[in-house]
């Protein structure tokens, strides 16, 4: 963790409590996640207790206390796209991966995440891949995006070893 | 762009900026929302871009990256005016014919048309499709010419129009009155009389007030708002503007999904641009109103829809409600008087303001008045954004805008509401959209979702979904949402995996009522009207996972099986090889068999056989 990062993102907010999703949101947005010491930064930047901190930073989904893998596949759970068959997606994801939502797999190369909406509703089922939307997912798709994903991952091993 | 002092400064630059702008001849507007660019529409946009500067063409044709145009299946869509030419499923290799062709020479590439599906021709212009056609679009058309990233394109468009009106002339106490007369009620679900909550406010003892934004959005299945905050920011901050001088509020929030990177994005450039124009800040058009508007991120948490969790929320706690013996009006964000509306109410004042009351309740139902905009959805052909007039029956929307259901599939059911609302079947698709009408057929027009389900839609699994949902979404504060949200999901679940009885339907029913009688908040009670809907409705489909241990739409795991129709099985082999859990097997060209022993009912096979001879009974 880069001290000075955290250092910019309190620079104004300072001792100003109601600042503090504001400030966990631009943490998660530079690292990745919210780390243990930001946390602690936190708590003494803006004058909130620690436990207040923990407390909204575990309340809300959209922050992560863990760092995440590579690549972060969203799968939206929204009601158009359960609908049209989400959830065969999330429990396809999970069951090829080996992981549940929330988790890293061991290589650190996927996590798997769920979302109640991503707000494409009309093109679904929609899952994310680190941002990107992919429309009309079906389990075979999406078997093909994780088998190209690590793919990807060997490859860059092989490049990196012939460099 | 210097700041303006008053309204007359604003006229000239609307003036100034018009002049500027009549020797464009013609504008391509593509659409950058959400829906288009998950069907990449920005390599469109940026192809569109490099061909009409290749041509020559930057000072007489305008390139405009609009917000949603409502008809996101058929995205990326480009409509070219003069002429209103829609083109729809653009890929940037069009990009060349289409500034060629269309744009210089006045003529239309057929292929990139819409074809109707009925009669099979292709259509013109956006106005005749028949998705459009049927639609009454006030607020959606609004930003057809708008680059949301230009408050210039708003103020062209007869934007900030309103705002003079409320700051010289019109008093507080008439600004209340004609949103009053107006009929305007709050588009995020409840319902409640704007006006009148405005009024309230403003009575409110005290000389600090705030109005709010809600633009979370957090209903899943709809996404009306961020269409409308995303395409037309300025419009919702002309709105909150003219409730602030109402109530007499000197600061706003806009509380905007995280979830949603381009409304916070939008909405951030927007409130710089008013600040850079002084049409927010102090002394705003030389006026003695001074306003000012800072954007909230939301984390994540459905129950913040509810107004005591979101203004928590502002404040930077965990969004827990809190019991609203003394109301928000009065006592809201940081104790003071505080006025909350959804992104579509503020989208519709200023319209009102300028037009007149009659002119926004010459639209709609006696208690419901002006259009509503609809998140349609689900198992339909034609889904995206629609605006319609309230009072519009729910047939129109789903059959005449939507087309019917999606690969010939019978629709069965409209899931209204979200969470909150409820499930209605077929033969109320005569029912209006009108808050009264869908609350007493047991749903609610909530924030404007319509999620179309078919015969493959397992109604027991779509209760099952809202409950899963739920439970993890109730704060947790108070124990009947907390603990009842709990036992009906394991009823249900016990239900779609084939362990129901009959009695536990009374039990549902009793523990429904229960919870919505004596939850704190507008989440926990309202949390049975998906299983309470869907038992008044579709109690047969119950009666066959309990009796029959069957699930007829082929949803439930547990109580389906996959097997392969040999009249259809070309024993081409794609399934055999797609399947990871090896249950497939047979020769090529013989109708292979799936060994359901080994069958995960993944839905891969499924999803990759070509000649749909994979079913599930």
């Amino acid at each position: 963790m880069q001290p000075q990062a955290l250092d910019t993102i309190m620079e104004g907010r300072r001792s100003q409590p109601n600042q503090l999703i504001e400030v966990l949101h631009d943490v998660q947005q530079n690292y990745g996640y919210i780390p243990k010491e930001a946390i602690e930064s936190v708590s003494q930047g803006l004058g909130v207790p620690l436990i207040e901190v923990y407390r909204v930073a575990s309340f809300y989904k959209a922050f992560r206390l863990k760092p995440s893998g590579k690549n972060v596949l969203t799968m939206c759970t929204g009601t158009a796209c359960h609908v049209r068959g989400s959830h065969l997606l999330l429990d396809h994801a999970t069951s090829q991966l080996g992981i549940k939502p929330g988790e890293v797999t061991p290589d650190g190369l996927f996590s798997v995440e769920h979302v109640n909406c991503l707000g494409a509703c009309a093109l679904g089922p929609i899952v994310a891949e680190n941002g990107s939307y992919h429309r009309h997912m079906t389990p075979a798709k999406l078997r093909k995006l994780i088998e190209t994903l690590s793919r990807q991952k060997t490859e860059d091993a092989h490049h990196a070893k012939a460099q | 762009m210097p700041r303006l002092n008053s309204y007359r400064e604003l006229e000239h630059l609307r003036q100034r900026l018009r002049e500027q702008r009549q020797n464009i001849t013609t504008t391509v507007m593509v659409c950058g929302g959400p829906g288009c660019q998950a069907s990449h529409s920005q390599a469109v946009i940026d192809a569109v871009r490099s061909e009409l500067s290749s041509q020559g063409l930057d000072n007489s044709v305008r390139l405009c990256v609009t917000g949603c145009h409502g008809f996101c299946e058929q995205g990326p869509v480009i409509v070219i005016e003069p002429g209103n030419i829609f083109y729809c499923r653009v890929s940037p290799e069009d990009a060349f014919e289409i500034v060629y062709q269309t744009v210089m020479k006045g003529e239309v590439i057929e292929r990139l048309l819409y074809e109707d599906p009925v009669s099979g021709k292709r259509i013109r212009t956006e106005a005749e499709i028949p998705f459009y056609k049927a639609q009454d679009q006030q607020l959606l058309s609004k930003h057809r010419m708008v680059d949301p990233h230009s408050i210039e394109d708003y103020i062209v468009a007869g934007g900030y129009a309103a705002l003079p009106r409320v700051l010289n002339g019109i008093s507080p106490e008439e600004i209340i009155s004609e949103i009053k007369s107006a009929g305007l009620r709050g588009r995020g679900g409840g319902g409640f009389p704007t006006g009148r909550k405005w009024a309230e406010c403003m009575e409110a003892p005290g000389d600090e007030k705030y109005v709010i934004c809600n633009a979370d959005e957090g209903d899943p299945g709809a996404y009306m708002d961020r269409g409308v905050l995303e395409g037309n920011p300025h419009l919702v901050l002309e709105g909150m503007m003219i409730g602030a001088r109402a109530i007499g509020a000197r600061k706003g929030y806009i509380y905007v999904r995280n979830e949603y990177p381009l409304a916070v994005k939008n909405s951030r450039i927007a409130v710089e641009q008013a600040r850079e124009l002084g049409l927010l800040g102090d002394n705003i058009l030389g006026s003695s109103f001074s306003f000012d508007v800072d954007i909230a991120r939301g984390g994540g948490a459905f129950v913040c829809g509810e107004s005591t969790a979101l203004m928590a929320s502002i404040e930077g706690k965990v969004g827990e409600p809190r019991a609203k013996d003394v109301h928000t009006v009065v006592d809201g964000l940081y104790h003071k008087p505080t006025t909350l509306n959804n992104v579509e109410t503020w989208a519709n004042v200023p319209a009102i303001v300028l037009n007149g009351s009659s002119w926004f309740a010459s639209k709609g139902t006696k208690r419901s008045k002006g259009t509503k905009i609809l998140s349609l959805t689900g198992r339909i052909k034609n889904t995206g954004l629609v605006e319609v007039a309230m009072g519009t029956s729910i047939r129109e929307v789903v059959f005449d805008i939507g087309g019917g259901g999606a690969n010939g599939n019978r629709i069965k059911a409209v899931q209204t509401g979200g969470p909150s609302g409820g499930c209605l079947p077929l033969d109320k698709f005569d029912l209006a959209v009108d808050f009264d009408v869908l609350a007493e057929a047991g749903s609610m027009i909530g924030s404007g979702g319509m999620v179309v389900m078919d015969e493959e839609t397992c109604m027991v699994d779509v209760a099952k979904y809202f409950l899963t949902f739920l439970q993890d979404e109730s704060c947790g504060k108070c124990v009947p949402c907390r603990l009842g949200i709990d036992r009906m999901l394991e009823i249900i679940t016990d239900i779609t995996e084939g362990r129901g009885r009959m009695e536990q339907l009374d039990l549902l029913e009793e523990l429904a009522d229960t919870v919505s009688q004596t939850a704190l908040c507008g989440l926990g009670k309202t949390a049975p009207n998906p299983v309470l809907s869907t038992l008044r409705y579709f109690r047969p489909e119950y009666e066959a996972h309990i009796k029959e241990k069957k699930c007829p739409a082929g949803v439930c795991k547990a109580l389906i099986t996959y097997w392969i129709d040999p009249d259809k099985c070309t024993g081409c082999g794609v399934c055999i090889s797609g399947c990871v859990h090896e249950a497939i097997t047979g020769e090529k060209k013989q109708p292979h068999i799936i060994d359901a022993q080994l069958c995960q009912k993944c839905g891969i096979c499924r999803s990759e056989c070509k000649f749909d001879a994979i079913q599930v009974v």
